[in-house]
């Protein structure tokens, strides 16, 4: 049953089951478990960037693609939802309509930059993503009519998501069931979902012919397989899986703009996450994204008291500012790309074997 | 690369006189045309010693833009104390003391670029991903300990007294600084033309990008030739990055990530490894960048990208494509 749920692709690992399982128990009851604003808030942000970075190590780790306009999908997604929330009234269907265009407009977009520059080499396609996403970014925060410029958009949900709606009057296990806690769940059900198919997509045969393109193109390519097709293909799920991230997280913060979603910095959050997480492991994603963002919340206020307590010393404190911890985080990527490109997962499920 | 082929040369012109209409108004589009080509001199030599590097060992490095702000933080932090010969209402004076923050931002960068190349980049040749990542992660290290050394916020950097304002010849106002951007900007231009192609060091580049395998079998050690490049192009990422700050009149620690996105399309647009290309790229996206940025201020980069589409559906390889790739 577990295997066929996990399309046979098992964690392979005690201390890696364990981990998942720990993540998965405690994002399924957060709002429970936990009583602020900000451990809801950090869950949710959790489980929109496990399956924004799965679907980018689709990308990454299992066909060896370096794209850097994932942050455009992921936006592409927000402002879809969040802009048709905010224009055609707080519905169902107009987020639903949102949503198709989004998906439409984003796919679309993958496959015209997938068949005018995955032809040529990998390079190529990096910095060609670059110069799009930030163009896309540059438009999106110039054309503020629409998209509410660098302000970005806040907009209003549907009745049933939002906090002054009870499902229940009474309290359940001490929780008021209120529209938020119904939007987390939205949120944690449709993530685990496209985790699991992100999971299937990348055991299926499609999956296999990607990762002989990763190992050695030449080779898939004279067995028969077109890799222009397949590196499209890819390019194109990943590019729907990004855009249906950007769409719970824009449900979820009831705001869509250019910094929560198409900045630079995300996207080299999303890369430091699946590096270090483990590049060509699914799970690498779940651990890798669960890992940055708790760091981000609360390593910063490590920091934070580090940096007070070397006060005295020079350049020591400021080494340690809490909003240095990029530096450290940029290190560690360094240092993990060269010894272990695997990542956490490859790590522990080296040591069993 | 192919001597004759001129038809790209073409594309300057055609877009300069493609935009009079459009602009109109005729001392306008003077101005806008020579402002393009001092910021296509900027963005050349930027961005020539990163094609280069490419051409020659197959590495591209996403970390140049870390390259370019610090070599406009060591300058301006060279032109601190020299405050006064910046002040002084003389020429020579501010030339000096320019010439010297230059100076010192090339050697520091040019130092940074040695190490770099050495911890950072020298353990995965031949793998691009892992150069791709790599790189990018020596550009996040080196942002962040700009912070560190340098702090946060918007910093100031003042032109010379000399160089502030416009020459006004009949109705067109022509800055100073933009003069001096061209000046430099040929003079490297000049300088590196005749160091490719007329001397034995120039050669063994040249043959390097066509054919690496082949020099390093005729006896030559392509690896200290490959390093030296690199020092050179990092050198020239800290001097562009200097007249790019100037340019701007101030500086931020993003200033780097800022002009890389127009140095990778330069560099695709002219064919990658290509110099001569290059230097026809940086011009043709400066020319998109000024006349659009006139006439419709909120699309001037997403122009730039359609101009590397329209340049690729003609030339898939870029203008000036090198002949082994």
């Amino acid at each position: 049953m577990i295997n066929a749920v996990l399309s046979g692709d098992l964690p392979r690992s005690r201390v890696l089951s364990a981990a998942l399982v720990v993540i998965l128990v405690v994002l399924a009851s957060a709002p429970f478990i936990f009583d602020g604003a900000q451990a809801i808030n950090t869950s949710a942000k959790i489980c929109v960037f496990i399956v924004l970075v799965a679907s980018y190590d689709l990308l990454l780790g299992y066909t060896g693609i370096v794209s850097f306009a994932h942050t455009m999908f992921y936006g592409i997604g927000g402002y879809g939802v969040g802009l048709a929330l905010y224009g055609w009234g707080a519905t169902w269907s107009s987020a639903a309509t949102g949503l198709v265009l989004a998906l439409a407009a984003g796919i679309v977009l993958a496959l015209v930059i997938g068949l005018f520059s995955l032809r040529v080499r990998a390079i190529f396609y990096a910095m060609v993503t670059l110069a799009v996403a930030s163009a896309f970014a540059i438009l999106a925060g110039q054309l503020s009519d629409i998209t509410g410029g660098e302000d970005g958009r806040s907009f209003r949900v549907p009745e049933l998501l939002r906090p002054g709606f009870r499902l229940i009057d009474a309290p359940v296990l001490g929780t008021q069931i209120t529209g938020r806690v119904i939007a987390y769940y939205i949120v944690f059900v449709s993530a685990l979902v496209l985790f699991l198919a992100g999971l299937r997509i990348v055991n299926s045969p499609f999956g296999r012919v990607l990762q002989a393109i990763r190992e050695n193109d030449f080779r898939a390519e004279a067995l028969g397989y077109r890799t222009v097709y397949y590196r499209t293909a890819a390019n194109c799920l990943a590019a729907g899986m990004a855009v249906l991230a950007g769409a719970l997280n824009a449900l979820w913060l009831r705001y869509t703009g250019p910094d929560t979603t198409l900045s630079f910095a995300i996207m080299l959050d999303i890369l430091l996450m699946v590096v270090i997480g483990g590049m060509g492991t699914m799970y690498g994603a779940v651990l890798g994204a669960t890992l940055f963002i708790v760091a981000q919340n609360y390593l910063q206020k490590l920091m934070g008291t580090a940096s007070k307590a070397t006060e005295a010393l020079p350049l020591l404190p400021n080494l340690l500012h809490p909003d240095r911890w990029l530096l450290w985080l940029g290190i560690l990527f360094v240092l993990s790309v060269y010894f272990f490109p695997t990542g956490i997962v490859g790590k522990l499920r080296q040591r069993r074997g | 690369m192919v001597r004759s082929d001129y038809l790209p040369l073409l594309l300057v012109p055609a877009l300069a006189f493609l935009a009079l209409p459009l602009i109109g108004n005729p001392t306008t589009w003077v101005t806008l045309t020579i402002a393009a080509l001092a910021m296509g001199m900027m963005i050349f030599v930027i961005s020539s010693g990163l094609t280069l590097v490419f051409g020659l060992m197959d590495v591209l490095n996403f970390g140049h833009g870390a390259f370019i702000a610090i070599g406009a933080y060591l300058a301006m932090t060279t032109l601190l104390p020299m405050a006064g010969w910046m002040q002084a209402d003389s020429l020579t004076l501010n030339l000096a003391a320019l010439g010297l923050a230059m100076l010192v931002a090339m050697a520091g960068t040019g130092l940074l670029g040695w190490a770099f190349e050495r911890v950072i980049i020298m353990p995965v040749y031949g793998q691009h991903l892992k150069q791709i990542l790599i790189t990018t992660g020596g550009l996040i290290v080196a942002e962040q300990l700009i912070h560190v050394f340098w702090g946060g916020d918007q910093k100031p950097m003042a032109l010379p007294t000399a160089l502030r304002g416009a020459i006004t010849i009949g109705d067109v106002a022509i800055e100073k600084f933009r003069l001096l951007a061209v000046a430099i900007g040929l003079v490297v231009f000049f300088a590196m033309s005749l160091i490719l192609n007329r001397t034995k060091l120039g050669l063994l580049i040249r043959a390097g990008v066509e054919n690496g395998e082949m020099v390093e079998a005729l006896g030559y050690r392509i690896r200290r030739l490959f390093v030296a490049v690199f020092v050179a192009g990092s050198a020239l990422a800290g001097l562009g990055g200097t007249m790019w700050a100037l340019y701007r009149e101030t500086l931020t620690a993003g200033i780097g990530s800022e002009v890389i996105v127009l140095v990778f399309i330069v560099i695709i647009i002219g064919g990658l490894g290509s110099v001569g290309g290059c230097f026809l790229g940086a011009i043709l996206v400066a020319q998109m960048a000024n006349y659009t940025g006139y006439l419709a201020p909120k699309v001037a980069l997403a122009s730039n990208i359609l101009l590397m589409v329209i340049i690729l559906m003609w030339r898939p390889q870029g203008l000036y494509p090198v002949a082994k790739r």
